[in-house]
């Protein structure tokens, strides 16, 4: 899979339909970089015209402005608005929660309009425009699939019924934990607190979480952010269910089915 | 002749002190820093039917919003048999209404009388899910003294308001049988039609009459000293939920507010803007984000003197669930302590508080300094556990938003004072020189190869 870089496109004269932006976590981290491939694999099986900025990405600056370094934010954001605005960028999909925040509802304020799509409501439309097919069967039909509505995409924009709209796509049975869509728990990682501990208390927030999605006894927990991912994971790992339950993004369960 | 005389005394007493009250409480909101609110205001006014009148964010759970819609139904249409009230102590007269609107009166106060009853339901509900019950959200420590207390009194104060009604209409009820001519007909009403024979039959006119003004007064004292009880309670959101709802902010609820003044002096450095389009605007401004309730804006002052300390925000709140320091219903409540006592030092022109270096005879908000901050009542852990979740935000009844505060606390200790988590710094340091949040050793693009 050749994945198409902006200014290659540009010099050839091309300029893509979308702009993918694939974040720190997507581009460094290493379980993120599976969901990036993912999302990839299903936006050349769609046959959707895109790129990636590749080195010209900079960080969105989300993490350091919620910490409250205004400064550090304003010098990310302000270099990626000159990137974006040199390509006359309209439209970016991106399948972070943070980044797409950042870029839909920080960016304006500074001068970047941008329609901005978070990666599950691009497959969501592209279920619905036909123009993904998904193979029968698959390892998780019929499966116990529980969702993790991420702070950034649920409560901070909105988007509940979307996620679960790519799931029933995939014949998922459902089983939704305690606390969900606008009563959803966090993962602990939002507000910059993915980059030091938790502060003093009974629990770390992620353990909270696993417990709960754990108590709902499902093969899956389908995620759509790479920090809720990393969070859910530690969780699992330090309670010993590696075996018993898989932490997937939503881009990664289409894609197997691809 | 001698009872009008004393309703004006009464009431033109109790209302010059809570107007005094009032201004106080305006004065304090406006301690805050002036904000301009913008947007739709067919939304705003959408909010205010929806969340203030409607109470629909209350209906998250169902039995507390039930109770609460009792005692807030019975409130409002109590002010109805208020004005007559009033009308009859200005003028000596008893029910001005009830010969005019006949049956109608009859069924006025007939439902009063039933609400008022649902309200006593609810008050003792209410009593008992406070003390007896072992409700979390309750039991906090954010409410040990006064707010505890407060919440207390005021189910009592709604008892005695309750009492008040059925003395007043229960007595009046036996003595139109026996002086129609000064006791017009109200028609039977519905609880105190029969409740009223069967307490006060049987007893002498004298003491009917007795029992009926007892209960006119009891009814009429405690509405005034619940108006001027109000500024001290969070009590107030009965009045601050509906300005407050009103000018909530409509912004997208990710969008944190923007620092034009760091936006600038960045955009100088990258050479964005001319230099000089820069220096008259902050040139010698050193202070970021609040440590005070003078830098938040008088919108999250007017938020903190909203909050009714019911603690939804602090039950949805992950940090709070596992145990952490930070209560997002103890940061209102901080503010609004904090705003009080500033208040107060102003109002009584506390002269050692003048900042000798602003100076001036009178204390000020330009010239004020007691050698504290809101870093005094809330701690560093309290605001560094926040994660943004904006479960608090969700969860607010009356649209209270603690995430704007804690933000606005970090940006002061991060940007002013240059400290913080210790553990955040490698962050800034990476997304500031290499364009990411971690320090990698690659390219940004090196997943590709193995795409
Ligand atoms: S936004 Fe912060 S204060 Fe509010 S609920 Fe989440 S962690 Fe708690
Ligand atoms: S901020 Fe809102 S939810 Fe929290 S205690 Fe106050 S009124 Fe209740």
């Amino acid at each position: 899979m050749q994945i198409p870089v902006l200014a290659e496109l540009v010099s050839e004269g091309k300029s893509p339909e979308i702009l993918f932006w694939v974040g720190c976590a997507g581009s460094f981290d290493n379980r993120a970089q599976k969901v990036t491939r993912a999302f990839c694999k299903i936006l050349h099986e769609a046959g959707i015209s895109y790129a990636i900025l590749g080195n010209e990405e900079n960080c969105t600056g989300d993490a350091a402005r919620r910490a409250g370094n205004e400064f550090v934010f304003q010098m990310a954001a302000l270099q990626n608005i000159q990137v974006l605005e040199g390509y006359g960028i309209q439209k970016i999909v991106t399948a972070c929660p943070h980044c797409f925040n950042t870029l839909k509802n920080d960016y304006p304020a500074l001068g970047g309009n941008y329609e901005v799509l978070h990666h599950t409501q691009l497959i969501q439309q592209l279920f619905l425009q036909g123009r993904l097919k998904l193979k029968e069967g698959g390892p998780f039909k019929g499966k116990r699939i529980t969702y993790h509505d991420s702070c950034y995409l649920g409560r901070v924009n909105g988007v509940y019924e979307i996620p679960r709209a790519i799931l029933a796509e995939l014949d998922a049975d459902l089983v939704e934990m305690k606390r969900s869509k606008s009563n959803g728990l966090c993962c602990g990682a939002g507000g910059a607190q993915m980059f030091k501990e938790d502060e003093p208390g009974d629990k770390r927030i992620n353990m909270e979480r696993t417990e709960e999605a754990l108590s709902t006894h499902a093969h899956v927990i389908a995620a759509n952010c790479p920090f809720c991912i990393t969070m859910l994971q530690d969780g699992i790992k330090s309670k010993e269910k590696q075996d018993d339950i898989l932490v997937k993004d939503l881009a990664e369960l289409v894609a197997e089915r691809l | 002749m001698l009872q009008p005389l004393l309703f004006v005394v009464v009431v033109a007493v109790a209302g010059l002190m809570a107007f005094r009250s009032f201004r106080r409480i305006y004065q304090n909101i406006h301690l805050g820093k002036p904000e301009v609110i913008t947007g739709d205001v067919a939304i705003r006014r959408k909010n205010v039917l929806l969340v203030a009148f409607g109470q629909k964010k209350m209906f998250k759970q169902w039995l507390p919003a039930v109770l609460h819609l009792c005692i807030y139904v019975a409130f409002v249409i109590t002010q109805i048999e208020l004005v007559e009230i009033f009308i009859d102590g200005f003028t000596g007269n008893h029910r001005i209404f009830a010969p005019y609107l006949g049956g109608f009166y009859t069924f006025v106060i007939s439902f009063i009388e039933v609400l008022s009853v649902l309200a006593f339901v609810a008050t003792i509900t209410f009593l008992a899910r406070r003390n007896l019950l072992k409700i979390p959200r309750f039991t906090k420590s954010e409410l040990d003294g006064w707010p505890r207390l407060d919440a207390n009194l005021i189910l009592f104060g709604e008892i005695i308001l309750i009492t008040g009604i059925f003395c007043m209409n229960g007595a009046d009820v036996v003595l139109q049988k026996i002086r129609p001519d000064h006791y017009p007909d109200t028609g039977f009403l519905a609880i105190s039609g029969w409740l009223g024979p069967v307490l006060f039959g049987g007893l002498s006119e004298g003491t009917l009459v007795a029992v009926e003004r007892f209960g006119w007064w009891l009814h009429l004292l405690t509405v005034l000293a619940f108006l001027n009880y109000l500024p001290y309670s969070k009590h107030l959101h009965i009045m601050l939920a509906f300005p407050n709802v009103y000018f909530s902010r409509l912004k997208p609820r990710g969008e944190m507010d923007n620092m034009p003044v760091i936006m600038n002096e960045v955009k100088s450095m990258m050479g964005l803007v001319e230099e000089s389009e820069n220096a008259t605007e902050g040139g010698e401004m050193s202070e970021f984000g609040a440590k005070d309730v003078f830098d938040l804006s008088w919108k999250t002052v007017m938020d903190a003197y909203t909050c009714t300390e019911c603690g939804r925000c602090t039950e949805a709140c992950p940090a709070n669930i596992t145990g952490k320091k930070l209560s997002p219903r103890k940061i209102m409540m901080d503010i609004r302590d904090r705003a009080e006592e500033i208040g107060q030092h102003i109002e009584v022109n506390h002269t050692p508080f003048i900042n000798p270096e602003k100076g001036g005879d009178v204390l000020t908000v330009e010239n004020y300094a007691d050698g504290k901050s809101l870093f005094d009542y809330i701690s560093r852990e309290e605001i560094h556990a926040c994660t943004t979740c904006n479960a608090c935000v969700e969860a607010c009844p009356v649209m209270i938003n603690p995430v704007v505060p804690i933000l606005e606390l970090r940006r002061y200790e991060i940007l002013t004072e240059a400290a913080g988590p210790q553990e955040w710094v490698p962050m800034f340091t990476s997304v500031e020189n290499s364009g990411a949040v971690w320090q990698m050793p690659v390219a940004r693009d090196a997943w590709t190869q193995e795409a």
